[in-house]
């Protein structure tokens, strides 16, 4: 025999292993004891197997790899004595998971052992199934299982039961199988075989409302008895927990009632009294009976409506929520949450209480209190609320403050009655944990600053004096710098002063420190700078006594090493130093920031559109923004135009031409350009007639827009002129018909090709057609030309859809492609869209070639279809 | 349901783990680490639930040992207080008020009774008696194949002599 084989025994393992001082002493244990198993394995070893596996579980345990001993389980399992499958079993369900696929192997065995004459056997192999069952498993094994529910001993069908769980869970399809037995067991004496009968039902009913129906048809009466006969049972000491009988079962039967109640009156009707019962009989000192009443009054919740029930559960909670224990105010608090949609009067009367729980020592009731101050908030007790919320934010844990600040930001928001306020408690929070802040909330203060003219003056003011004391927070120094830039003269001369004010001194060279601490403060990240920056070049205009001053702080900037500090330095010395003329014009308040458009974008677009589309208009406010910004404007506004452009956003002008010509002008346009490849918007003017009305589209949207549109109109007049010489008549007639001439063809849809993907070395475009009566389908023929001079071979065209699209695809003409666009390949797609109308195509494409034998692989996204597809 | 169960001593060692739901091995280390993190730097008096990435882990001490289970948002966390219990007290009949290191010499043991507790994450039997007899039953199983399986070797080797 090998000499490691003969080994130690598991306990001998387990001391060893124990024992090890360090963690490198604890591998070398048990590198050698894995090597020690593995020759036994590999000498196919019967006597030790057993052995072996306990000791790879152990080991396991800690953590060690132990994939070698996967195969040993299937062989204990497909031994014959009970104490190898026992063992085997174990292992199985701790060394693997569903997703392996050494799994498959064992369905045989189960398979055998679900049909084995020795009962506990059956139970192991039921047990196993149950944890850890796949689909495929499931699908094999259900007829199994089906049988199972009827076995004499009620432990087997218990098991069973719980088996049937899972394989519904993994294939719903298969419910329908077990609504029969399952009903059937909820007839059953049996503790163990009811409880688990019950959650079968449960779940049945969650997966498939077949069974729904016909359990709320046949059974309600009869889970309503056995919850009565439960509830008035006498002392039984074999279930009895705290003085109830099994509190288990108690919660499975109010837990399914609760599903059959749930939007059936009838039902519901049936259950009131028992639920009333349950509600006032059950003791409540221990936790056992509290579970009861927890799961009693989620039930009485759910089911449909009976006043005096929801009463009494509301009372409940308001007991539990004065409850000493720390596990029974969590699940009040839990519970009010789902109360609060059916009776929230009832439940803003704990207000109080639950404002205590937001300071509590338990990070888990404040995150839950938190989240229920916040569905209580309405428009007259905001007030209240947030001076709570705000004080507390002082003395608040670090790592909660986070999701306070988040909170009171979002109630401030959206309930505050009046600016002034809004302005109070938005500095309130920027000054206490303005880190914290995320940025869309201090760009909104700014909108709604800019907005409120008549607070210009309190604003700034009320910013200078947080600042004195609360320098270190980042967001309060941002708002703060911008403020002082637009609304320095304010501040200083002490323009629209309130009443409730005190008057303060400020000279313009304080305000000119606040500004340059915040720029040279190390703490103070590129945007700080970038936007005290900015508002020194503004006061240099404002305070003319200080403009030497700032001239000398600007000019430190120069040399900078973050590029865009540097460049803007250059520029607004330049400002100052040469063209004193314009400066005052230059610098002039910014207009009055758009709050509804601010609004819509940031509720309507996705959260990334909203950054790009925010960040120009508020960190760089001095209408210097960058070339790319109106761009992107641009980009966001013609999204709501009849043709998306291409998701690449890289370069938009590229995108305009690709996206709006007809098959004819598409391909000289495009010759064109990679001929020319100067002036793309040659192109864009050349178009021929059918396709005006989509270009058209695009550029009277944005012209009429307030968004800034220099780039464009500059643009536009540029390839005028250029244009004008050769080919005026048409740029004229595409310029002048934009209010007044209406598409030229307009009978039936007719679809605008696209460049679906271009890359350096090859081009793929999209025709579309529908057929008549058929609006749901689109037939796509797709057109690959080779753009580079080598011949492709091989040539393949992979396409994947969203699950609401059904794609076909036809054989392509060929699968090679000559070279610089000498022919073409063309395939035809059929797209079927479930969602006609509400949403527009998208696709993933992969293109495979190879070029003189070698593998190119070409992969990219489509989301550029024209709308209605 | 439950998602998976976890004995965690209070030097952060494991001590059973079982789990329900898939997890990879990855995953599994990695929620471990995360939880023992959780759960063992919380302070006595506080509630027995934390939460942790949309679930709920509802965990409770027994002397060295924490006892965690992972259950969905919308389960009765007091109940699964009360399986816990169960789970204990079965243990303690079983090897007779149980310590750490039963179940780190016995945790197949421990396993086993968990299963006849638990399968696919649901409670199956809610009384401790069962357990209990299904338990020594299938041990003395077991017993009886040894003692079949040491004769049988006696009497091979008498007959080789």
């Amino acid at each position: 025999m090998n000499p490691f084989s003969s080994g130690t025994r598991l306990r001998d393992m387990i001391r060893a292993i124990r024992a090890c001082k360090t963690a490198a002493e604890e591998r070398g244990v048990v590198r050698k004891e894995c090597a020690a198993i593995r020759a036994s394995i590999n000498e196919n070893d019967q006597d030790y197997r057993h052995r072996n596996m306990a000791k790879l579980m152990f080991i396991h345990m800690l953590g060690y790899p132990t994939h070698f001993g996967q195969m040993e389980c299937l062989k204990l399992i497909a031994s014959p004595g009970f104490p190898e499958k026992r063992i085997g079993y174990l292992g199985l369900m701790l060394l693997l998971d569903e997703r392996q696929e050494v799994l498959m192997l064992v369905t045989n065995s189960l398979k055998q052992d679900l049909n084995h004459t020795n009962q506990y056997i059956v139970g192991l192999a039921l047990c196993a199934l149950g944890n850890i069952c796949s689909a495929e498993m499931a699908r094999d094994l259900a007829p199994e299982v089906e049988r199972l529910l009827q076995f004499r001993d009620p432990n087997i069908r218990k098991k069973a039961a719980l088996c049937s769980i899972r394989i519904i869970k993994k294939v719903p399809d298969l419910a329908e199988n077990f609504i029969n037995p399952a009903t059937s067991l909820l007839r059953e004496k049996h503790h163990g075989v009811l409880i688990t009968g019950v959650q079968l039902c449960t779940d049945l009913c969650k997966t498939s409302t077949e069974a729904l129906e016909h359990i709320r048809k046949k059974c309600t009466d009869g889970l309503v008895r056995s919850l009565r006969d439960l509830a008035n049972s006498p002392y039984s000491p074999e279930y009895d927990i705290a003085g109830i009988t099994d509190p288990f079962l108690h919660i499975r039967l109010l837990k399914l009632l609760r599903v059959l109640g749930e939007g059936d009156a009838d039902a519901s009707d049936s259950m009131n009294d028992i639920l009333a019962q349950v509600a006032t009989k059950t003791e409540s000192n221990k936790v056992a009976g509290n579970a009861i009443l927890y799961e009693c009054v989620q039930t009485i919740m759910s089911i449909e409506d009976n006043g005096g029930l929801r009463v009494l559960a509301i009372n409940i909670l308001g007991r539990f929520l004065s409850n000493r224990d720390n596990n029974i105010r969590y699940v009040a608090l839990n519970m009010l949450m789902r109360a609060v949609t059916a009776d929230a009067q009832a439940v803003q009367r704990h207000r109080a209480t639950i404002l205590e729980c937001v300071k509590d020592l338990d990070a888990s009731i404040r995150k839950r209190a938190l989240e229920l101050v916040y569905v209580l908030v309405n428009e007259t007790n905001v007030k209240p609320l947030v001076k709570e919320l705000v004080d507390y934010l002082e003395v608040s844990d670090l790592d909660f403050r986070e999701d306070l600040t988040t909170k009171i930001c979002s109630i401030v928001a959206k309930f505050s009655p009046e600016k002034i306020w809004y302005i109070d408690q938005m500095l309130k929070v920027l000054s206490e944990a303005g880190n914290f802040v995320k940025d869309e909330v201090w760009y909104a203060l700014i909108v709604v600053v800019s907005n409120a003219s008549e607070l210009h003056g309190y604003t700034v003011r009320a910013l200078y004096r947080a600042f004195q004391t609360s320098a270190e927070q980042e967001t309060l120094v941002r708002v703060t710098v911008w403020c002082i830039g637009e609304y320095g003269d304010m501040l200083v001369n002490n323009i629209g002063m309130l009443d409730i004010e005190d008057p303060i001194t400020v000279t313009e060279s304080d305000a000119v420190d606040v500004v340059e601490i915040a720029i040279k403060r190390h703490a103070s990240d590129l945007t700080t700078k970038a936007m005290a920056l900015v508002a020194l070049l503004k006061l240099s205009s404002r305070f003319p006594s200080c403009s030497e001053r700032i001239g000398e702080i600007i000019v430190q900037f120069k040399g900078n090493l973050v590029l865009e500090l540097q460049q803007r330095a250059i520029e607004f010395n330049s400002v100052i130093s040469k063209h004193q003329n314009i400066r005052s014009t230059l610098v002039e308040r910014m207009p009055v920031l758009d709050e509804a458009t601010f609004i819509g974008r940031r509720a309507g677009s996705l959260p990334g559109a909203a950054s790009t589309a925010t960040a120009p208009s508020v960190s760089l406010p001095n209408g210097l923004a960058k070339p790319a910004a109106p761009l992107v404007d641009l980009l966001d506004l013609s999204s709501d135009d009849p043709v998306a452009p291409s998701s690449s956003g890289g370069d938009f002008l590229q995108d305009l031409l690709g996206v709006d010509l007809s098959p004819a002008s598409q391909q000289s346009g495009a010759g064109q350009a990679s001929k020319s490849g100067t002036d793309v918007l040659l192109d864009l003017l050349s178009i021929g007639s059918p396709v005006q009305s989509n270009s058209v589209d695009i550029l009277s949207s944005n012209t009429s827009n307030k968004a800034p549109v220099s780039p464009l109109d500059d643009l536009s007049s540029l390839s005028l002129s250029s244009r004008s010489t050769s080919n005026a008549g048409p740029v004229m007639d595409l310029l002048g018909g934009i209010s007044s001439s209406p598409p030229t063809e307009n009978n039936g849809p007719v679809y605008p090709s696209v460049t679906a993907f271009e890359s350096s070395s090859l081009r793929l475009t999209f025709n579309f057609t529908k057929q008549p009566g058929n609006p749901q389908t689109t037939v796509i023929q797709a057109t690959f030309t080779n753009l580079s001079s080598n011949t492709y071979t091989d040539f393949v065209f992979q396409a994947a859809v969203p699950k609401f699209l059904q794609l076909h695809l036809d054989p392509a003409s060929g699968n090679t492609l000559p070279a610089t666009g000498n022919g073409s390949i063309t395939q035809t797609l059929r797209v079927t869209n479930s969602q006609h109308g509400k949403k527009s195509l998208v696709m993933r494409i992969r293109i495979a070639y190879k070029i003189n034998g070698k593998d190119t692989l070409e992969e990219g996204q489509i989301s550029n279809f024209p709308r209605d597809l | 349901m439950i998602h998976f169960v976890l004995l965690i001593s209070r030097q952060g060692k494991v001590r059973l783990t079982k789990w329900y739901s898939p997890y990879t091995q990855k995953e599994r280390s990695k929620v471990i680490r995360e939880l023992s993190g959780v759960i063992l730097s919380r302070a006595p008096k506080l509630c027995n639930f934390v939460e942790w990435r949309g679930h709920k882990v509802v965990y409770k001490r027994y002397a060295s040992l924490y006892f965690c289970m992972c259950i969905d948002d919308t389960d009765n966390e007091l109940e699964v207080l009360e399986m816990i219990h169960h789970f204990v007290e079965i243990l303690d009949r079983y090897f007779g008020s149980v310590c750490e290191l039963d179940l780190i010499f016995n945790f197949h043991k421990a396993y086993y009774i968990l299963d006849e507790l638990l399968i696919a994450g649901e409670l199956q039997e809610s009384s401790k008696k069962t357990v209990a007899r299904l338990i020594a039953a299938q041990d003395s199983l077991v017993e009886t194949a040894k003692e079949e399986a040491s004769s049988l070797s006696n009497i091979i080797a008498q007959a080789t002599k």
